[in-house]
């Protein structure tokens, strides 16, 4: 447990820096400090499906922003500035519904211990998921069996973002009849 | 960005098949070990990305590299979803399992149901997305140039 609160606190500061510095490569690197974390954090939750595809996913999202990052610029002029009068006020706030969500979070999950959830589904498809589905692994039985309908979904965003992307950035632009360059 | 140096290039050759193959297994074995289709499909994708990126292939990429892949990411959506509907196939229900087909021994490479061929189907499709999204980006920053 204590690795976990050490690597949320490693988190959170890599966080902070990666929104509010002025470096754009620092910030890129502050978020890929992030996303290693998190992999680190499945592995210790005994989650290693997750770490793989957050430890891949990661590292070619660093590889993307550091590319695009060293061809184009290298400092963010909005950022910084800390004692404004725009930036104290939704500190307060900020702080304010921290405090509610954590009295509340911590008064709604007083019962329930780590590891032992209150949806008891979980249990039901640990024990028979090899019997019900075949497949070994457990996770590899939920995503594709039992849930289905979440993978199909996960997939038609991706689908989405692909399409999106291919149409935003494609290569060539669609010409008009006259043979003008189309906008 | 013409290619990257001897060093890179050899090393990328090497790195290159490997990844591929890592990837290949662990969509191949995703019902039985961690991972599955799309831990399995980004490492395909970044075998490719690796190799049009030490290679300097990006801005040369041909109309055909899109086309291709984003024909096989179409692929595995429409293999994903034709998995999905067979279980109509049974007289039964959507994204319905074992019933349909065949069910294997437990741990062996052949079991599971549509769990490894709709583990194949999605790493086939994250595979050729990222790898579009990748070739449609680095080909851009080459239309800005010009």
């Amino acid at each position: 447990m204590t690795e976990l609160y050490v690597l949320l606190a490693v988190m959170l500061a890599a966080a902070v820096v990666s929104a509010e510095t002025k470096n754009l490569l620092a910030a890129a690197v502050a978020l890929g400090l992030v996303g290693f974390s998190v992999a680190i954090m499945f592995i210790l939750v005994q989650a290693p499906d997750l770490a793989i595809v957050q430890a891949v996913v990661e590292t070619l999202t660093v590889v993307f922003f550091a590319a695009v990052i060293l061809r184009t610029t290298h400092t963010d002029s909005t950022a910084g500035g800390l004692l404004k009068r725009e930036t104290v006020l939704p500190l307060i706030a900020f702080l304010g519904f921290a405090a509610l969500f954590l009295v509340l979070a911590s008064r709604a999950l007083a019962g329930i211990q780590f590891g032992d959830p209150a949806m008891r589904v979980a249990a039901h498809y640990i024990r028979e998921g090899l019997r019900l589905t075949g497949a070994a692994n457990v996770v590899a039985a939920i995503i594709l069996d039992f849930r289905g309908y979440d993978t199909l979904g996960e997939a038609t965003v991706l689908f989405t973002a692909v399409v999106g992307v291919l149409t935003v950035v494609r290569r060539t632009g669609r010409r008009n009849p006259a043979g003008e360059e189309g906008r | 960005m013409r290619g990257m140096s001897a060093i890179v290039s050899v090393i990328a050759r090497l790195m290159a098949g490997m990844l591929f193959l890592y990837g290949s297994y662990i969509v191949l074995h995703g019902h039985l070990t961690p991972g599955g289709g799309f831990a399995g499909g980004v490492l395909l994708a970044a075998a490719f990305i690796l190799g049009s990126l030490a290679f300097g292939s990006v801005e040369s990429a041909e109309r055909s590299s899109y086309v291709f892949s984003s024909v096989f990411e179409s692929l595995g959506g429409v293999g994903f979803l034709g998995l999905a509907l067979a279980g109509y196939l049974a007289g039964n229900m959507f994204f319905n399992n074992l019933p349909t087909f065949f069910r294997g021994q437990p741990l062996a490479l052949v079991s599971g149901g549509i769990i490894p061929l709709a583990n194949i189907a999605i790493g086939i499709k994250v595979g050729a997305g990222l790898f579009a999204i990748f070739l449609a980006l680095g080909a851009s920053r080459f239309v800005m140039k010009e």
